[in-house]
């Protein structure tokens, strides 16, 4: 999908996100983008819905799983959270949303800087695949996709996702069998 | 001796088994511990400054050597990634007794201790501990004899990245007691490694190594032309407990020819930051106007070291992890 496909679920993720808002009543929420794909989306999403806090951005490297299987990642870069969670309401945003496992280490990161009232999740594409019971509050996206196909956004500038096949894909930073996209 | 440090600390996929020395590691491993150190920095300003990467490991602090600054900062960063920490102080422990640094590593092992953090007053015993210690388990020197300091010299590499934001072009004045510093051989290596364009040593002759000039630096005497324009200057600390012999006439004299006073260092650039690895003897290497002055990084070269020894004994425990995975069936 091209740079305009994807820039147009990003419209309709913004809509949805600010009925959401609406419906619950939330004001000045806290948005969060989980590296590096989510960071993209969140940067649009933020300034499409004029919000006033500034975005937080999350690696969630420290938080994996399958640290004993795979090691230290390489290219982690420093969790920024400008504003305390203590009470907020946060929208977290990621890019694809596949075993659930991303959002399990993010979820787990965001308590350890403190106790939300509530979080959101948005993706960009919501695929199956699920490992962990965690679902989407709002989606881009529903691909059909083949258990050995992947869909990775590619970006920041111009936006765009690529579906492939596994059996292509580099070894490290890679998420074939642990359950990670997009690191 | 490089090949071998090579072989011993990096498997054969280039990951950090042990961190030994900054011998024979290269610029990229050196760029990795600090972009990975890089990734901590945030984790001691959050409410819960801890993250789950070594939930479950056990590392013991092993120092036959006293030390504060270097232990809690190990066992901090330990403990923030959420690994159980022993801390051992052999000197009053088992050896005292007899026992043999073998007979205490195998002791600790049966207790499925998962690395071992070093300190020892003889040169190489972290080596030695490595040598020994079983598979899986990793090892990182924190200080041997006059060999090398690995993790204090890439916390200064950390601190100098952070303020200047690269090493080419940088020149670095070391000055004070190279002959028993552990931590200078270590900046030395590490700062050639990493590519700056000048290393100084600034010491008296008595205070200076024979072979100073093979590890690639240049020497000085004078104090006002060692630090004439740098951009770094490192103090070391004056190891009145390892002198033996009358090295210095007295720690006043030292003071007058070598001691960093604000004269001095306006010598050096006008940028330029001033680090000294403590416990700081002031009066002896430094006026205090220096050491609490704006140019002073001291404090923060200790912040630093927490996250420089996070990176690495994640990198360890990571490495030897895939390790075991590797070598069951």
């Amino acid at each position: 999908m091209d740079a305009d496909g994807v820039e147009s679920l990003v419209d309709v993720m913004a809509g949805k996100v600010w009925t959401l808002l609406n419906e619950r009543q939330i004001n000045d929420p806290l948005m969060i983008g989980i590296r590096t794909g989510g960071v993209w989306l969140a940067e649009r999403l933020h300034g499409e819905l004029g919000l006033k806090e500034p975005l937080g951005t999350l690696d969630i490297s420290f938080y994996r799983d399958d640290f004993t299987r795979i090691g230290m990642n390489p290219e982690v870069h420093p969790s920024d959270l400008p504003i305390p969670v203590d009470d907020r309401h946060i929208v977290l945003i990621d890019d694809v949303l596949h075993t659930g496992r991303t959002i399990r280490a993010a979820l787990n990161e965001i308590f350890d800087y403190g106790r939300p009232a509530s979080i959101i999740l948005a993706a960009l594409v919501d695929r199956s695949g699920r490992e962990l019971p965690i679902q989407p509050d709002v989606v881009g996206l529903h691909p059909e996709l083949e258990q050995d196909q992947h869909i990775t956004l590619i970006g920041p500038d111009p936006l765009g996702l690529v579906i492939g096949s596994k059996t292509n894909r580099s070894s490290r930073g890679d998420d074939q069998g642990t359950g990670y996209e997009s690191e | 001796m490089s090949l071998n440090n090579k072989t011993l600390q990096l498997d054969e996929a280039g990951r950090l088994l042990h961190f030994l020395t900054v011998d024979g590691l290269g610029r990229e491993m050196l760029t990795e511990i600090l972009d990975t150190a890089e990734g901590f920095t945030g984790v001691s300003e959050r409410t819960i400054k801890k993250v789950p990467l070594c939930r479950g490991k056990v590392v013991a602090n092993l120092f036959f050597e006293t030390s504060t600054r270097t232990r809690t900062t190990f066992e901090l960063a330990a403990k923030r990634l959420s690994a159980d920490v022993l801390n051992l102080n052999i000197s009053a422990s088992a050896t005292s007794k007899g026992e043999t640094l073998l007979d205490t590593l195998r002791n600790l092992e049966a207790m499925h201790v998962d690395m071992f953090i070093a300190r020892h007053a003889s040169s190489g015993a972290a080596h030695f501990i490595a040598q020994h210690a079983d598979p899986g388990v990793g090892v990182i020197n924190a200080g041997d004899g006059r060999h090398a300091h690995p993790t204090q010299a890439m916390l200064d590499m950390f601190t100098i990245r952070r303020h200047k934001g690269d090493f080419v072009g940088l020149r670095v004045a070391i000055v004070g007691d190279i002959l028993h510093s552990r931590v200078a051989r270590s900046q030395i290596l590490a700062l050639n490694s990493l590519g700056v364009s000048e290393v100084r040593v600034v010491a008296p002759c008595t205070l200076l190594p024979s072979d100073a000039r093979s590890l690639g630096v240049h020497v000085y005497h004078d104090m006002e032309k060692g630090v004439r324009e740098v951009d770094v200057i490192i103090m070391l600390r004056l190891q009145r407990e390892r002198m033996q012999g009358a090295l210095l006439p007295s720690e006043h004299e030292y003071f007058r020819l070598f001691g960093l006073t604000e004269q001095r260092l306006a010598l050096a650039d006008s940028q330029a930051i001033v680090m000294h690895p403590g416990p700081i003897n002031r009066g002896v290497e430094m006026d205090s106007q220096v050491a609490d002055g704006s140019k002073s990084v001291i404090l923060q070269q200790v912040s630093y070291g927490i996250a420089i020894r996070m990176a690495v004994i994640s990198m360890v425990i990571g490495a030897q992890n895939l390790r075991m995975q590797e070598m069951t069936p």
